[in-house]
């Protein structure tokens, strides 16, 4: 059996991965940019036990 | 004997990356993703532009999980209907295991990231409007009565309250007006295309009112809850949520709509079939147009108010 890895079958499943691997990658950006956002804004409080140390 | 594995479960009909994004309801995700943008942008609270794109997304994404978990409970009917044949269940793209696996997934995430970007109020209502949409509309109100799509379409009208709350964190009237608009609109939307859908609920069992109540129950029903729709959009032009802009597209919109309801509310089903069901397939289209330019003027009302323009001040 010869290994084929040009089949239309392969290209399906390398689409699919590749969406996922992007979908992933904007996924940890975008909690990236909102913990920035979110730490930046003035609103975040740390919690007293932490301010303590 | 060889030590190289081959995976030979190879299936022909595997699913690609857009068979998954098909599961979501693309073009219902679009009603959603609009009117809760609508809703963001109405209230009253400026929004840091990153927390707003994030609620956006993941109220669609919550959205797009509950339309895959309708799929999944809804795989047997979706076989029967010419309307819903070609989607990914029935299609043999996706099984309903993987279906029901992304739904729920989607559905965790999106409540979680949406409470963590904006608020646990917000997360809470997209919580529950999922559980609205599968549970009560899908697994119970769908295939029990034909009051299904008129309780039933709260689902599709919640978004706006959601972005609303994700904006501000508290309720108001103004979102239950986005609401009303929504849920009324829902009906005479749904009985047109039932209309001329023709057999597809009946053959699929589902209790829809062209099948419990006959044809003409159903365009009777349309002319009013169109009406009823027209009074209510009308009215909302002077409320906190109108001003002039709104006035003059929905008073334009809603002479458009109820002449459409009263011809399909007059026309007999010898006529509809000569024509191919013409003025009712316009009707739905109209319907479409219908609910976005209303949002679309109630989001230029909110964009104009900073400027001193929009509503009646």
């Amino acid at each position: 059996m010869s290994l084929k890895p040009t089949h239309e079958l392969h290209n399906r499943r390398f689409g699919r991965n590749l969406g996922v691997g992007l979908i992933l990658a904007a996924f940890v950006a975008l909690v990236f940019g909102l913990t920035m956002v979110k730490v930046t804004r003035g609103d975040f409080v740390m919690p007293p036990s932490e301010e303590l140390n | 004997m060889s030590d190289v594995s081959f995976n030979t479960d190879l299936r022909e009909d595997e699913a690609g990356f857009g068979d998954f994004f098909a599961l979501l309801k693309p073009r219902v995700m679009s009603l959603v993703v609009f009117t809760a943008f609508v809703g963001l942008v109405a209230a009253p609270v400026p929004v840091h532009p990153l927390i707003g794109f994030s609620a956006i997304l993941f109220i669609a994404i919550g959205g797009g999980a509950s339309g895959a978990l309708n799929m999944w409970w809804d795989a047997d009917i979706d076989r029967i209907m010419r309307r819903t044949r070609n989607r990914p269940i029935p299609a043999g793209k996706v099984t309903e295991q993987d279906a029901l696996a992304i739904g729920l997934a989607l559905s965790g995430l999106s409540v979680m990231m949406l409470a963590l970007a904006t608020n646990l109020v917000a997360a809470a209502m997209l919580a529950f409007t999922i559980f609205f949409y599968v549970v009560i509309y899908s697994m119970w109100l769908k295939r029990s009565t034909p009051q299904n799509i008129v309780i039933g379409g709260a689902a599709g009208a919640f978004p706006p309250v959601i972005g609303w709350l994700a904006a501000t964190g508290s309720m108001a009237v103004e979102p239950w007006l986005m609401f009303a608009l929504v849920f009324m609109w829902t009906p005479p939307h749904f009985w047109a295309l039932c209309l001329f859908m023709r057999s597809d609920y009946d053959d699929a069992g589902v209790p829809m009112l062209t099948v419990t109540h006959g044809r003409r129950a159903t365009r009777v029903h349309i002319l009013v809850y169109t009406i009823l729709l027209a009074v209510l959009a009308v009215g909302a032009a002077f409320t906190g949520i109108g001003g002039p802009v709104y006035l003059t597209v929905s008073v334009v919109l809603n002479a458009l709509f109820l002449l459409g309801a009263w011809r399909i509310s007059r026309r007999d089903e010898t006529a509809s079939e000569v024509d191919n069901f013409l003025v009712e397939r316009r009707f739905f289209r109209l319907s479409l147009l219908y609910l976005f330019l209303h949002f679309g003027a109630i989001l230029i009302e909110a964009v104009l108010k900073p400027y001193g323009l929009g509503g009646w001040t």
